[in-house]
């Protein structure tokens, strides 16, 4: 599909909007994108805008000249681009900007360390040190409670989980 | 339609909704922005033959994007099924829902999965006992993308570590009629909290309804966030019903004029717009919380405020309509459900 501005690009963006209760549907190349007024007030574009401003400001350890080479081996994005987009193109985008993520984290969250939920399945020693880590917190809770039955449970479970890797 | 509104709803004369979402990415896919329309394919067919797995009695239907009208999708979003962003690739994107509406499995937003689930009035222990259950039973069956340092990795670096963003609909009349809605937006923002219209990002408040949610996601616990959340919602609870009995003693006459006169206006009128619809509807929700409407539920609003919007009126009439239709069979619609 062409892009309805130009009539030249391939249009990327491709928009369902409601104007003034009318749903319009808009199909732009990345270049009238950019500089369509409508979309400009869209507020993921000024985001995007406060984003990669961040970025620009970040204290890194990593200088910028040498970060500019960063690419992922696995979707191709680079620093760049990443800069540009304000978006990861996949997992491993985490990894190849690694140097440069704590900061922009910290920029956004406050933090650059999840401490919440940890999957099943994630069976690495850190997700394996996190489970016993909230187990002893569940524990501590129930001993508190003086429910001892449960928390009998849930020292086995600690145990178990703790010989698992080998303390 | 508007399933999801159904069932028992706490504190409904303020919070009009609770809602959980999660972002899930796999490890093996390029983010959606990224991915070429075969491989969100052929990441849509494993979704779908893990949702094969589910335990029997758990259904959901499974829908295309680019198989919907445009006024379908469109209302998918006012029923607050689906996001805006959802709609933006039709080709990539998919979603499921659940039988009931209180969940939806998004696939290809801006990240591969988006889960969410949706409940009347204030219900975070359910919302968050009912996303964990299916966020368990997807992740015991597929590779997600997580980090031991960053947690769940997610396309945007505002989404990561828990990918979770909890919020409830308030609605919140009195306060506006004082003026004190955006002071107590201001404050929200300084403690780490987003306000959006009715329809998420970038949209504007209408009938006072106002969505009220976490903006971080690294860094605290699920529950942290939860519990956070839940005691600013409690402090907006209180103040609203504080608001609207001091209303009530004070300007007796005045609010019950505004009540009545918003009630017959829906009642009687042959033409509405939905912006002043809505304005009318959140005055009559306003009249049935202080006890001066009684013929007419909570739930009869929410239902009207989502059958009124411009998606779903058209889907009503079952045909597209040009804003003059709209208006009149948007009124005719609005009398004959009060
Ligand atoms: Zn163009
Ligand atoms: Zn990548």
């Amino acid at each position: 599909m062409l892009c309805q501005i130009c009539g030249k690009n391939q249009a990327t963006v491709h928009y369902t909007k409601i104007i003034n209760g009318n749903i319009e549907e808009l199909h732009l190349c990345d270049e009238c994108a950019m500089h369509n007024k409508e979309i400009e007030f869209d507020s993921t574009f000024s985001f995007h805008k406060l984003l990669s401003g961040l970025m620009d400001n970040l204290q890194g350890e990593v200088p910028y000249k040498e970060v500019k080479t960063y690419k992922c081996p696995f979707c191709g994005m680079d620093y760049v681009q990443f800069r540009q987009t304000g978006k990861f193109g996949c997992a491993q985008c985490y990894e190849t900007f690694k140097p440069k993520l704590k900061a922009l984290f910290r920029s956004i969250h406050g933090h650059d360390k999840h401490v919440g939920k940890v999957p099943v399945r994630a069976n690495t020693q850190v997700a394996k040190k996190r489970r016993i880590q909230k187990l002893k917190e569940q524990l501590n809770e129930l001993v508190a409670k003086e429910e001892f039955e449960e928390a009998a449970k849930v020292r086995d479970k600690i145990k178990e989980l703790e010989k698992d890797i080998g303390q | 339609m508007v399933k999801w509104v159904e069932g028992p709803a706490v504190d409904e004369d303020v919070v009009v909704s609770t809602r959980i979402r999660v972002a899930r990415n796999l490890r093996n896919y390029k983010f959606p922005q990224r991915m070429s329309i075969q491989e969100a394919e052929a990441l849509t067919n494993e979704i779908l033959n893990v949702m094969k797995k589910l335990p029997s009695g758990v259904n959901y239907k499974f829908y295309k994007i680019n198989s919907l009208t445009p006024v379908e999708r469109v209302s998918y979003i006012e029923e607050h099924l689906i996001s805006p962003g959802l709609i933006n690739r039709p080709d990539y994107s998919s979603f499921l829902l659940k039988d009931n509406e209180s969940a939806t499995i998004m696939i290809n937003e801006e990240d591969h999965l988006r889960i969410q689930v949706l409940y009347p009035g204030l219900n975070f222990e359910k919302a968050w006992e009912s996303i964990n259950e299916i966020d368990n039973f997807l992740e015991s069956n597929l590779d997600y993308a997580y980090h031991d340092e960053f947690g769940y990795l997610t396309a945007c670096p505002t989404n990561v570590g828990t990918g979770i963003r909890a919020s409830a609909m308030v609605h919140i009349p009195a306060l506006s009629i004082i003026g004190q809605v955006n002071g107590l937006i201001n404050g929200f923002q300084k403690i780490g909290l987003t306000v959006r219209g009715l329809y998420g990002e970038g949209t504007k408040a209408f009938g006072d309804l106002y969505q009220i949610s976490n903006q971080m996601t690294l860094g605290e616990e699920e529950e942290e966030i939860i519990r956070r959340l839940k005691g600013v919602i409690y402090q907006t609870i209180s103040k609203e019903r504080d608001v609207r009995e001091n209303l009530l003693s004070k300007r007796r006459y005045e609010i019950e004029d505004r009540v009545f006169r918003s009630y017959g206006l829906l009642k009687y009128s042959r033409k509405i717009s939905s912006k002043e619809a809505m304005q009318h509807l959140s005055n009559v929700r306003m009249g049935i919380a202080m006890g001066i409407i009684n013929d007419v539920k909570f739930k009869d609003i929410e239902k009207i405020m989502i059958g009124i919007q411009p998606g779903s009126i058209q889907k009503y009439a079952n045909r597209e309509l040009n804003d003059n239709e709209r208006d009149i069979l948007r009124a005719k619609y609005i009398r004959e459900r009060l």
